[in-house]
């Protein structure tokens, strides 16, 4: 085949190119360029460009860099900014997924005369029974990188390899350390690759100052209407969090106070208790499935975080809903539905 | 021709723009000063003089192609140099403002945007509007800066009427030039006689890279500031042992480009007429950027309607032909061209644009091969194979 490797500059896609030139693919590197404003410390830095090109050299496969920075700033960074400005908490990772590595890269490399496109993602694509498609957890459960790819569909599916999804991450560094790969060693990439910062959650305050008004929030509690305190940027908080919220934290578990509900017209954060927080459903927007769509009451896991814990639910009309009380989801946030260890299909909280 | 050929497998070289092969002549004359004859010119002992005599040498030559006198020749790294040098340099030594055109290269545009300079826009054609021009000159401007070809969409400035606009409304301004995609195709000497500074850089037409030089004429060699300070080379202006080898090459490729541009400029352009007319015949919407009159002739500029170049540039790079946008980023992506954006194409044009700069070297072989490379590519591009919208 020939295959269009979407390499990074990081240790995954750089083993994943190798192992499929290895197996006597054609192929071809390409490092997307997706953003270009300050801090470009993320995926696509000059240093991640030549660390990904000097492994393609090492390969001896070609290499190119594509420039998607504006298809990155229409569907990704500004949905991205929208959303936490109508106090949401979006997944900026998922959204380039869907629209750049597997839309834009996917479409280019078959007009290119590509069979299908490769990355270093931590998931495996295998045939079902019927020989569709289908999309699993990654072999190594602590980086299984499936819910960010659970918005795939099938036709995507049919075009997708994911040659380091078989591999430990252990394994993965061993693979490169074998083969001499210059990121072998190179660390994984943290956090939301435009978003630079040293100290978590300062890079994403400042990124959101510099395109958007944050507002200061009081913050409310949900069954008494008292006045607990105030946040400094409502469109920063999420729905689920404890901590950053100025509420006294004294008074031991039973008192915690949790983020239950952002309301920016009021300005306002609802907190309440654990018991509060607790939810029978969750709503979603953007649904996909992996095949056709699954009828309502059909069981299924459902994960909402890259490593949340599956919880037990069942498909309905308009979303999910738990088999027991769950935290609830914070509006923005992908939830994976899947059947044992494949993806069936994803939505976003409502 | 003259010239080492570029690549042996079978394809097109057509980005002389980025840059020129060496001449095999220029190759020549450098050569000796890479090896026995190593002296630095600045000694007193024999070597050192013969090192010294070739510098002069190469000096004089350069001063006859570029129609100054030898001792205004100042030797740099290259364009960016020579560009920063007069940008920066008349900058410190004089303060007061400096204006640009918008369609500079980025070795004129970034040094000017960090001394806040003021942007001349371009017409549609890509020539500068010579009425906002002068309505952006003043007394309190000390440098206007003006390339003489666009190393993009190879439209030529009108130099001549840039140098008398900026006489009327600022008299004491100085007119730097960046001529560095020019040697090969216009009479610099004559077109740029009227400027006080002018730019070249020696692998644009068949010397080595990093090896250029600034002309600062006599008058305004006072108000330029080194931005190197060191020894004394250079009349003080870039001190630093003299790249001999480099400003020998230099001078033999600049002196032969000189004494051939009429029949490189007839022979080639005849072959850029044959690339362009056979792409547009056979591609309906095709179109050139600006007038092709208005062009140097090695330039060959395509936009392509719903084509994305960076697709066609990459099934060319397949099939051996080698072309660009004109404009990278330092990662190697290609950037949308603020050349065609400040000749009012919106973004989406702008990444429809395939540039093909031809040189003294290309052959009709190569123009026939890139013509057909670029059907087939087209030819592939239209048929789309898409997921999703």
């Amino acid at each position: 085949m020939r295959v269009l490797v979407a390499m990074s500059g990081g240790v995954d896609s750089s083993v994943a190119a190798a192992l499929l030139h290895e197996q006597g693919h054609e192929v071809v590197g390409a490092t997307l360029k997706l953003w270009s404003g300050a801090g470009d410390s993320g995926c696509c830095s000059v240093a991640d460009v030549t660390d990904a090109r000097r492994v393609a050299d090492q390969l001896g496969i070609d290499h190119h860099v594509f420039n998607f920075t504006e298809e990155f700033e229409a569907s990704v960074i500004g949905p991205y900014v929208a959303a936490h400005a109508a106090g949401r908490t979006p997944n900026p990772c998922v959204e380039c997924n869907r629209h750049l590595k597997f839309r834009r890269l996917l479409d280019r490399a078959l007009r290119l005369g590509f069979d299908a496109v490769a990355t270093g993602h931590h998931a495996r694509v295998e045939r079902d029974a019927s020989g569709r498609p289908q999309l699993l957890r990654g072999a190594d459960a602590a980086k299984d990188q499936s819910y960010v790819l659970s918005v795939l569909g099938a036709a995507e599916l049919e075009r997708v390899l994911l040659p380091v999804g078989e591999l430990t991450k252990a394994e993965v560094r061993a693979a490169a350390t074998g083969r001499g790969l210059r990121t072998a060693a190179k660390p994984d990439s943290q956090d939301v690759c435009f978003v630079a910062s040293r100290t978590p959650g300062a890079g994403r305050a400042s990124f959101l100052a510099e395109r958007i008004e944050l507002h200061p929030g009081r913050v409310v509690d949900a069954r008494s209407g008292a006045a607990l305190g105030t946040v400094e940027a409502l469109e920063l908080v999420t729905v689920g969090q404890r901590r950053g919220l100025g509420v006294a934290s004294g008074g031991g578990v039973g008192a915690r106070r949790y983020a239950l509900a952002v309301d920016v017209a009021s300005r306002t954060v609802l907190v309440g208790g654990e018991d509060e927080l607790l939810t029978g459903a969750v709503r979603l927007a953007e649904r996909t499935w992996v095949h056709e769509a699954l009828p309502p009451g059909t069981e299924v896991l459902v994960q909402a975080s890259a490593h949340g814990r599956p919880r037990p639910a069942a498909v309905d009309e308009d979303g999910v809903r738990f088999a027991a009380p769950e935290r609830r989801v914070a509006p923005g946030q992908l939830v994976a539905c899947y059947r044992g260890d494949a993806v069936v299909g994803s939505g976003i909280a409502c | 021709m003259t010239a080492a050929t570029p690549a042996s497998r079978p394809g097109a070289y057509l980005d002389h723009a980025a840059t020129t092969p060496m001449r095999r002549e220029a190759l020549a004359a450098m050569l000796p000063y890479l090896g026995a004859q190593f002296a630095n010119p600045s000694g007193l002992h024999a070597a050192s003089r013969a090192a010294r005599r070739a510098l002069d040498d190469a000096r004089d030559d350069l001063a006859v192609a570029l129609g100054c006198e030898p001792g205004e020749v100042v030797l740099t790294s290259g364009g960016t140099e020579s560009d920063n040098l007069a940008v920066l340099g008349v900058h410190r030594r004089s303060g007061g403002t400096v204006v640009v055109s918008a369609v500079e290269h980025r070795a004129v545009l970034r040094p000017a945007a960090s001394v806040g300079a003021r942007v001349a826009p371009v017409r549609p054609d890509g020539r500068i509007d010579l009425v906002a021009l002068a309505g952006l000159v003043d007394p309190s401007v000390s440098l206007v800066s003006v390339m003489l070809v666009n190393s993009e969409v190879g439209v030529v400035q009108p130099v001549g009427d840039i140098v008398a606009v900026v006489r009327r409304l600022a008299p004491g301004a100085l007119v730097h030039c960046d001529a560095v995609q020019g040697l090969l195709w216009c009479d610099v000497a004559a077109l740029t006689a009227g400027c006080d500074l002018v730019s070249v850089s020696a692998h644009k037409f068949g010397g080595p890279k990093g090896v250029g030089a600034l002309v600062v004429r006599e008058r305004a060699a006072g108000a330029v500031a080194p931005l190197l300070v060191g020894g004394g080379q250079e009349r003080e202006l870039r001190p630093g042992t003299e790249n001999v080898a480099g400003a020998v090459a230099m001078a033999a490729a600049a002196r032969l480009s000189v004494a051939e541009r009429q029949a490189t400029v007839a022979r080639v352009g005849a072959l850029r007429d044959q690339l362009v007319d056979g792409v547009l015949a056979a591609v309906p919407g095709a179109a050139e950027p600006a007038p092709r009159e208005l062009r140097v002739a090695g330039s060959a500029h395509l936009r392509f309607p719903g084509v994305d170049a960076e697709e066609l540039l990459f099934l060319l790079d397949g099939d051996g032909v080698a072309a660009s946008t004109g404009s990278a980023c330092a990662s190697g992506a290609r950037d949308p061209s603020h050349v065609l954006l400040a000749m009012a194409w919106t973004p989406a044009e702008a990444r429809e644009a395939v540039r093909f700069t031809l040189g003294p070297t290309t052959t009709p072989e190569e123009v026939e091969y890139a013509r057909r490379a670029v059907l087939a590519a087209l030819g592939r591009l239209g048929t789309r194979t898409e997921l999703g919208d």
